[in-house]
């Protein structure tokens, strides 16, 4: 077996492990937790704060 | 419910303004360039070899890379992550190093550059001892950026972090591979003078790997993080689908980092190699698009905010952008192609619609997103300004794109026009005195682009000027 071989074969598992990727991303189980990530920047409220002094009336 | 807690939006803001202040420099050193070529009594050249085009072109191209891009990317990546993680910045005093180690790097890069210190390797021309400093300031980005994310209080990694975290993991792997040089020794002292670790047509892969990854990891992934953050954000609703945007960074991580020979078409590198430069190219299109798609389409059902937001419209013209150059670009690769495109104003023209018409315009964006929120304010100063900023900013990119291309296209059939006998057509000076007119254009549309850099910082210094920094109280996370 010469190192082209292993090449090769890290090649290969390199797609697999993406194709396996792409299975989970869109299966059902992986649906709930993406859900809650993509609603991660939402969690707070980030209007702007205003400065200690609200006279604007912006 | 709010803790004591506040972000840390120093290192933020410290960031945000150099960003605008170095983009305005990067991109006046740009224009200054683009008129050497058209007036070349611009290079100055009774004052010395100081500001001659070939010195002052590494400047331009590392000023607004990493300079502006850079400081964007540490500002955004700061805020985003501190904010998606729900907790305060990991390390300060590090993260006040990055800020301060990083500012050090480009004083040193705009003296060093004109003195003429240089390693020859495109968009790693700094030499060795700025190398090293560039290495310490990355790695204490690392400890900060992922100290951040192992104390986050909220379970998941939100996607932008994991743009964000790619980034700077492969800008560490390609930097310190790339910058492997033996320092010359003169007279028993260390000279700032070094000369590559590799030979020949591995150097020369070696820098094209970098540098095609600079691109890659750089330009592109770091800034999809500020996508991923700020897309949904300003247009209210999460990202489009949350699972194509796994697939995106995943399939980028996965390509990327194999397009590097596509630089090399039709040189010294072995053929297997320029043809697998160029598949990967190729293959990099559905990643590049789906992304594209992912952002765009995550303003679907809000179109009407387009309208009359002008952050929304930097943010989504910006991914337009990114479309076309990342249809472009494996154009480009395929080799039929790069035979004519190759080392004409096409590849300077790609190369910009890239750069100002995806990150700078992204980038623009989210500053202005971002810069009233470190400030206590509602929105900018001046919106008709930042809607002015976008239109002379679109035209600038276009007349800048536009004009490469013709003059890109008419040099590489030029260049390869034969008579009947097999000598050439045209001498190579033809070709230059054609490209007059269109590089006459590609300076009314930088300093177009320059003009509207002047407008943000108007904008920036009357919402920032007087205004208190305000930090932002660290929520308590949401208990799911």
């Amino acid at each position: 077996m010469d190192i082209n071989d292993l090449r090769s074969a890290v090649t290969v598992a390199a797609f697999l492990c993406f194709l396996g990727i792409c299975v989970w991303a869109y299966s059902r189980a992986a649906k709930p937790g993406f859900e809650e990530a993509s609603r991660l920047p939402f969690l707070e409220d980030d209007e702007p704060m205003l400065a200690n002094d609200h006279t604007e009336g912006k | 419910m709010q803790t004591e807690a506040t972000y840390n939006y120093k290192v933020v803001r410290q960031f945000a303004i150099m960003a605008v202040v170095w983009g305005i420099v990067g991109m006046l050193v740009g224009v200054l360039i683009a008129a050497q070529l058209v007036w070349p009594q611009l290079n100055f050249p009774q004052l010395g070899e100081w500001f001659h085009f070939g010195r002052l072109r590494p400047l331009h191209t590392n000023a607004v890379i990493f300079a502006f891009g850079g400081s964007a990317l540490f500002a955004t990546s700061y805020y985003v992550v501190q904010r998606t993680c729900h907790t305060r910045l990991f390390a300060p005093g590090l993260a006040a190093f990055t800020f301060w180690g990083w500012q050090l790097v480009i004083v040193l890069a705009a003296l060093s550059l004109p003195l003429g210190f240089t390693t020859g390797k495109e968009y790693a021309e700094l030499e060795w001892p700025i190398d090293i400093l560039i290495t310490l300031v990355w790695v204490a980005y690392a400890v900060v950026f992922f100290g951040t994310i192992a104390q986050r209080k909220v379970s998941h990694i939100y996607v932008a972090n994991w743009f964000y975290g790619a980034f700077i993991i492969a800008v560490a792997l390609l930097h310190v591979v790339n910058s492997m040089a033996l320092p010359v020794l003169e007279a028993g002292i260390l000279t700032p003078k070094s000369y590559s670790a590799y030979a020949g047509a591995q150097d020369a892969m070696v820098q094209w790997w970098y540098g095609h990854n600079a691109v890659g990891f750089f330009l592109t992934a770091g800034f999809l993080g500020m996508m991923y953050y700020f897309v949904p954000k300003q247009a209210g609703r999460p990202v489009y689908s949350y699972r194509l945007s796994v697939v995106h960074f995943w399939a980028l991580i996965f390509t990327y980092m194999w397009a590097g020979p596509h630089h090399l078409h039709y040189t010294a590198l072995p053929d297997w190699t320029q043809s697998l430069g160029m598949i990967f190219s190729l293959i990099l299109l559905a990643p590049s698009w789906g992304g594209m798609i992912n952002g765009i389409m995550t303003l679907s059902g809000a179109w009407h905010k387009l309208r009359d937001d002008p952050i929304l419209k930097f943010l989504i013209v910006s991914l337009s952008f990114y479309g076309m150059s990342t249809f472009e670009g494996p154009m480009m690769s395929v080799k039929t192609v790069n035979a004519l495109s190759h080392y004409t104003d096409w590849t300077v023209g790609h190369v910009h619609s890239g750069a100002l018409g995806w990150v700078a315009m992204v980038t623009i964006g989210s500053l202005y997103y971002l810069i009233p929120r470190l400030y206590g304010k509602v929105e900018m100063y001046s919106r008709d300004l930042v809607t002015a900023h976008f239109w002379i900013a679109t035209i600038g990119i276009v007349l800048y794109i536009a004009s490469m291309w013709i003059s890109g296209v008419m040099q590489g059939l030029m260049w390869r026009a034969t008579n009947p006998d097999g000598t050439l057509t045209y001498a190579f000076v033809e070709s230059v005195k054609a490209s007059y007119p269109f590089w006459t254009i590609r300076v009314l549309g930088g300093l177009l682009f320059l003009v509207g850099m002047l407008l943000m910082a108007y904008n920036v210094f009357k919402t920032v000027a007087g205004a208190k920094p305000v930090d932002a109280p660290v929520l308590a996370p949401a208990h799911a």
